[in-house]
């Protein structure tokens, strides 16, 4: 079974969603973003999105650009990347990678597989790729067993509903609403509806929620349909505003917030 | 040297359509979509309505009709003489696309795209602009078919291309500076993708060149080839023959895919894309995606461009804000693996001697953009020596280039007392020579190209 699957079932079987945390290596440098993602699984994240700065980050919204900017500029590659995978697995959550598409062909897409294995990564989304242009990320992620996570989206037709999840190996990242990356004061009422559809596409896959979710309350609020919640520039706008000790303090409450959600158990 | 024109069969009349991109947008291993899942379904659907709008005689007659009376095609073929006689003998013809409404190519694409924009019903349109000519473009044909515009331009451009901003914000255009980033045109486009994943329910995105993901390189390619088509007609009606190179400036590429694609099937025609050489290749501060960068994945396509060991986006460098981009259309990168086409650097230097010697020889004022293919024309044409017939895509006017050439060239008391021989050559921080007489405005051997 795969990294992720294994850990999001593990979430249901508590009766709870999975916590999914994001944050970029590089910011503020790479020791302190390792610290920071320590400090998110010390807090409750079951799972950390280890973000790879890309220069051109054409789905996030301002709070990520601009750290990750602070990263690029910093010359932050690949071997920082896999630094923090390891730092995290060794904190005890299941590190993922996430990546647009550049960053890991300039790296070498087997070279990149075989290294993220070696790391103890469970696999990489990949906001930027979609299956149908993946063809040397599937092999090279099915010659090494790693979890390979796509997105899907409200505009996605049922016909690519079906492509994608079976694409997707450890979960299937749901993009809540049409838009970029940035918390909002309510959560999209199409995310459920996603998810409904999604689930009807692919039964046996996990289905995790992303883009908008800030605080406990919201994640309780997709805890009560999705099988992970997935926070990004919540934990992003924690550092920088408060350190490693705010982003500790959001996992509490985002942990309390998946553990409120009326999960009705599979 | 004189030809007799002779009437060109049937066949030399009508150009092939290519052979590529396939179904998935893919010119041999470049181009595709690399974009994220929630734009997927509007780029099917841009592409389905694109390819039903193709067969639609009556989509080509409203096309057609405007292209006529509204943006004043055809275009003509205007041979320079004086300018050639610094070309090494050959003769010059330029393709006169700076003479159609708006003043550049960029109006051919746009009045196919607000067409499309009507048929799928949607009411506001997006744009990117670099030097501005896009966006003007898109304004105008916005103005024209009552569309809501809104048109994203890096900070830093809004200052070089000023005259610009000012055009679109009089046809009534919302110009948003874009503060991230290098501030120029790679960042207008992330910001204008950003607006459409957002609101693509009522909004289409009206993209500049045949970048982008499928199908914007193929739909650009199309709506520009009439430069081509038109040109290659001209060109055997007026000399019985084809040219022996045609040129054109690459930034994204628009204008050279233009020009290029009727005279792809022509083995005997060379065709050569002269992309911004900036400082110097050698410097790192150009914009010669092809010539200075690697194959990799940019603003949703696979294609040439300028990146460091990480896979992140060099900031390019030019003195022509359209062609100041780091990636390339992807038919480029096809037509530069496959040999068909070759690309050749023009750094600022150059390409603003070739800007000074044909404002002289000829009395046009060609944009910086268009100077680089100007440029490459003089090196060509002293390579392939005095039989050779050279055609030139003048893509477009240098009205709004008037500011940057004129601190380039030192003229800027000039304006002021009025007094020519008051201007001092290299006036302020560009190495620019002095603007001379035609006689006395020596070319360099080119050997950057």
């Amino acid at each position: 079974m795969s990294a992720l699957a294994e850990r999001i079932a593990g979430a249901r079987a508590e009766g709870r969603a999975a916590l999914i945390a994001y944050l970029p290596v590089g910011y503020p440098d790479v020791p302190g973003s390792i610290e920071a993602m320590t400090a998110a699984v010390e807090g409750g994240a079951d799972i950390v999105e280890i973000g790879v700065p890309y220069s051109d980050p054409g789905m996030d919204g301002p709070t990520i650009q601009e750290v990750v900017e602070v990263a690029v500029r910093a010359g932050v590659g690949m071997r920082d990347v896999l630094a923090a995978v390891s730092a995290v697995a060794a904190a005890g959550a299941v590190p993922v990678v996430m990546s647009y598409w550049n960053p890991i062909e300039r790296y070498g897409v087997d070279r990149f597989a075989t290294d993220l294995a070696a790391a103890g990564g469970a696999g990489a989304i990949t906001p930027d790729l979609v299956p149908d242009e993946a063809a040397a990320w599937l092999d090279a992620s099915d010659r090494v067993g790693l979890d390979r996570v796509f997105l899907v989206a409200p505009s996605s037709t049922e016909a690519r509903l079906l492509s994608t999840t079976a694409a997707c190996r450890g979960f299937v990242y749901a993009a809540s609403t049409m838009g970029v990356t940035g918390t909002r004061s309510t959560v999209s009422g199409t995310a459920e509806q996603l998810v409904t559809r999604t689930r009807a596409a692919a039964a046996d896959l996990a289905v995790c929620v992303g883009l908008g979710v800030s605080d406990g309350d919201q994640a309780a609020e997709v805890a009560a349909f999705a099988d992970g919640v997935i926070v990004g520039s919540a934990y992003v706008r924690a550092l920088v505003d408060g350190g490693p000790e705010a982003v500790r303090a959001l996992s509490v409450d985002l942990a309390a917030g998946v553990r409120r959600g009326q999960r009705v158990p599979a | 040297m004189t030809t007799t024109p002779v009437r060109p069969s049937e066949e030399l009349l009508s150009p092939a359509r290519p052979e590529w991109p396939d179904a998935g947008g893919h010119f041999g291993v470049y181009g595709g979509r690399f974009v994220p899942e929630a734009l997927i379904a509007a780029l099917d659907e841009l592409t389905e309505a694109y390819a039903a709008m193709r067969r639609d005689p009556e989509f080509h007659a409203e096309f057609d009709r405007l292209q006529r009376e509204y943006t004043g095609r055809p275009s003509p073929i205007t041979e320079v003489t004086k300018f050639a006689e610094h070309a090494g003998g050959a003769r010059v013809l330029l393709k006169r696309e700076d003479l159609n409404h708006t003043g550049s190519h960029k109006i051919n694409n746009v009045l196919g795209q607000a067409l499309l924009t009507k048929r799928i019903g949607k009411k506001r349109v997006i744009a990117e602009t670099g030097a501005g000519q896009h966006g003007v473009a898109t304004a105008t044909a916005a103005a024209l078919m009552g569309l809501e515009c809104v048109v994203y331009m890096g900070e830093e451009d809004t200052r070089r291309q000023a005259l610009n901003v000012a055009r679109m914000r009089l046809l009534g255009a919302t110009v948003v500076p874009v503060t991230t980033g290098s501030r120029t045109l790679k960042d207008a486009i992330n910001e204008a993708f950003r607006d459409w994943v957002t609101n693509v329910e009522t909004t289409n995105y009206v993209f500049g060149t045949v970048a982008g993901p499928h199908p914007f390189p193929e739909m650009v390619r199309d709506f520009q080839r009439v430069i081509g088509d038109e040109a290659r007609q001209q060109v055997l009606e007026r000399e019985g023959r084809l040219p022996d190179a045609v040129l054109a400036c690459v930034g994204g590429g628009s204008n050279a895919i233009g020009i290029f694609t009727a005279f792809v099937p022509d083995a005997g025609v060379r065709l050569i894309g002269l992309e911004a050489g900036g400082d110097g290749v050698g410097t790192g501060r150009h914009a010669a995606s092809i010539t200075g960068g690697d194959p990799g994945v940019l603003h949703g396509a696979r294609t040439y461009l300028l990146q460091d060991d990480n896979g992140q986006t060099i900031e390019s460098h030019s003195i022509s804000a359209g062609l100041d981009y780091p990636g390339v259309g992807p038919e480029h990168s096809h037509l530069h693996d496959i040999g068909r086409a070759e690309y050749r650097p023009v750094t600022d230097t150059e390409a603003m001697e070739a800007f000074a010697l044909l404002c002289r020889t000829e009395g046009i004022i060609p944009a910086i953009e268009t100077a680089h293919a100007l440029a490459g024309a003089l090196v060509v044409g002293r390579e392939l020596g005095p039989e050779a017939l050279l055609l030139v895509n003048l893509s477009g006017r240098g009205d709004k280039d008037v500011e940057t050439a004129t601190a380039w060239f030192g003229l800027g008391q000039a304006t002021t007392d009025g007094d020519a021989r008051a201007v001092e050559a290299g006036h302020g921080a560009q190495p620019g020579p002095a603007l001379g007489t035609a006689d006395d405005t020596t070319v360099q051997d080119g050997t950057a190209l």
